[in-house]
């Protein structure tokens, strides 16, 4: 136990932060901590949480993905196309959204492992082409999405918010098996080492394009669900979000430089940033001040997450992280 | 000898890559209007490449460290606010402070990504990013998050708008900029420094470099470069408004890497920058004069990125 804590000690003390913030949120909510709060709470923590999944798949193989946020965007513009009329309709546009997002991870996957081009660089051009893609299919935000399907997936179960149920679906269902997986631990070896990994007869490639098809994928599953919420499709929602997925990501104590993390920690993480900015909503603080004070906090919480940089033994370690 | 001759080669091809394609850009939108060839466009085209040209040396010094600098938007935001905001009180002496004011502001800002990068060795894509989040909420706390009262000052305008002999001052601030890098990154220790750095920190450390002294100069320069693009801008607009550098982080990084410099650090070229500022400029340009789409312009923008990019990373597999 102690040592399971030891090891994961970047995520325990995340998970710990969470804790306490979403305590202090739900017991100074004005309207208490009741199921349409929480689920309200849930569900803009989830739209984040996916993106940070996405962006987990992309860092973990060393390769920031910065068109998460277009991808979502994409998503969310043809899901507002595809998501209504009778229900064979309704489940092959699901398939659609989903198809195309791993699509948009294929491409950047492509890119980066045969066209050698670095990921930062790759994805930030692949964004432009994508958001372009986005706003061909809604100049301006419109479109509906089934209500009955929206409602299903974004308000509770017996209480729960479906979000969540969502969330732990993933990690118990797709996550934890997946990290056993020959897969799963070539994900983690290409990050740490990508030629001891190379040499050990990982597809190294093959791997890594999985690796961005995955992070398409659940880029694809955020643009989804942001359609859930809003039942519209938006051109404009990408540059928040793939900036926030980074930041949630490292607060979740996913290593940028690669093969550092959890899956776990990126949903943490998510949940933490989206958290500290609905408590400011509710904070008393005067609105103007609230994107300064978010704004600290994200640079201090960043700043904890590599104070153990002052506890290195040797000054040379310094520069391998 | 030869091999370093070659290598030479090779880095000037890669930074002649974006100044063919500014030349297919200019030739393909002649044979649409005519007037693209005409003297007065391209030097108009310049000089506003002039806003990205500056913005870009300063992301490119701290490129060739490994290092990447987010705050870009809200330098440049916060150093035009302040500049125009001084320059708009009409004392003299806090009008003549406007320029000066705002460069400090973004070397100070640069001190403070510093300390993030090089002190707790927070990668620098986070760390810029969280002060880019700072920087804002300051801006929205002082101006209310309406667009801030304030003009630029008559210096500012004549070094964005103004022009000599036909020459755009944005022009000759841009140039004598890059010359003055330039001439800091080949001819000072502190520029073999960051280059050093850029190819390897911990080598250089063990060579006996205050490596955080070198962090701390190259994310002050950048600081300043990105104000005064601010600075630039608020002179051509004549105003300051919210998230006016929002629009040219992207751009501004495309610009750099486009010119064959290396993201991960240690290798690029002054010419191949400039010529990527042109390149964007022009294709910007180019597309909105014939009025294609928004969306398409996106499209059209990030193909050819990634296309270049692409024919220069197989062009250097071959060699």
């Amino acid at each position: 136990m102690l040592d399971d804590i030891r090891t994961n000690k970047r995520e325990v003390i995340a998970l710990a932060f969470l804790v306490v913030l979403v305590s202090v949120y739900l017991t100074t909510h004005p309207s208490g901590p009741t199921t349409y709060v929480l689920t309200i709470w849930a569900n803009q923590c989830t739209v984040l949480a996916l993106v940070a999944i996405a962006q987990f798949f992309a860092v973990l193989v060393r390769g920031l993905d910065l068109s998460v946020g277009a991808v979502m965007a994409l998503t969310n513009t043809l899901a507002s196309h595809l998501l209504i009329g009778s229900s064979t309709s309704i489940g092959l546009g699901l398939l659609a959204v989903l198809a195309v997002g791993s699509l948009c991870g294929l491409a950047n996957g492509l890119a980066i492992v045969y066209g050698r081009i670095q990921p930062i660089v790759a994805t930030l051009a692949s964004a432009s082409v994508f958001v372009g893609l986005a706003l061909l299919l809604r100049p301006t935000p419109g479109g509906e999405i089934d209500f009955d399907l929206a409602d299903a997936l974004t308000l509770d179960i017996w209480g729960l918010p479906t979000a969540l149920v969502i969330l732990t679906v993933i990690v118990v269902v797709f996550w934890i098996p997946l990290r056993r997986t020959g897969f799963g631990l070539a994900l983690y070896a290409i990050g740490s080492s990508q030629q001891a990994a190379f040499q050990s007869g990982t597809p190294v490639a093959r791997v890594r394009l999985a690796a961005f098809v995955l992070a398409g994928l659940f880029a694809g599953v955020a643009g989804l669900f942001v359609s859930f919420i809003t039942t519209t499709g938006d051109a404009s929602i990408a540059p928040n979000y793939t900036l926030n997925s980074i930041a949630a990501v490292v607060l979740g104590g996913i290593a940028l430089r690669g093969g550092v993390g959890s899956l776990f920690g990126a949903l943490i993480g998510a949940f933490i940033l989206k958290t500290i900015s609905a408590l400011m909503f509710f904070s008393g603080l005067p609105p103007l001040a609230q994107p300064f004070v978010e704004g600290l906090i994200l640079a201090v919480a960043i700043a904890i997450g590599s104070a153990d940089i002052l506890r290195l033994r040797n000054r040379l370690e310094v520069f391998d992280r | 000898m030869t091999a370093r001759l070659f290598n030479r080669v090779q880095l000037d091809a890669d930074a002649l890559v974006p100044w063919i394609a500014s030349l297919i850009v200019i030739l393909v939108g002649a044979t649409v209007f005519p007037k693209f060839l005409s003297a007065g466009y391209l030097l108009q085209q310049l000089q506003i490449a002039s806003f990205l040209g500056v913005l870009a040396t300063g992301a490119m010094v701290v490129i060739l460290l490994g290092h990447i600098d987010l705050s870009i938007p809200w330098v440049l935001g916060g150093a035009a606010i302040l500049s125009t905001s001084l320059a708009g009180t009409g004392n003299p002496a806090l009008v003549a402070l406007a320029i000066p004011a705002a460069l400090a502001f973004g070397a100070l800002v640069g001190v403070i990504n510093g300390i993030g990068v090089s002190i707790f060795r927070i990668p620098s894509m986070v760390w810029t990013l969280a002060v880019n989040a700072m920087l804002l909420g300051v801006a929205v706390l002082n101006t209310g998050g309406f667009n801030p009262k304030g003009e630029a000052s008559a210096l500012m305008s004549s070094l964005s708008t103004g022009s000599t002999i036909g020459l755009p001052h944005a022009l000759i601030v841009w140039l004598c900029l890059c010359l003055l890098v330039f001439a800091i990154l080949k001819r000072t220790t502190f520029g073999r420094y960051l280059i050093a750095i850029g190819n390897s920190e911990k080598a250089t450390y063990l060579s006996g470099v205050e490596t955080p002294r070198i962090v701390f100069g190259a994310f002050m320069l950048a600081g300043a470069c990105s104000a005064l693009g601010g600075v630039l801008l608020a002179g051509y607009a004549n105003q300051a408004y919210q998230s006016m550098g929002d629009p040219y982080l992207m751009p501004t990084i495309a610009a750099v890497v486009i010119g064959g410099t290396s993201i991960l650090g240690g290798k690029g070229s002054f010419v191949g920058t400039i010529g990527g500022a042109i390149f964007i400029t022009l294709l910007t340009s180019v597309l909105s004069v014939m009025q294609i789409s928004e969306a398409w312009r996106q499209i059209i923008f990030g193909s050819i990125v990634l296309s270049m990019l692409l024919a220069q990373n197989l062009r250097r597999r071959k060699a």
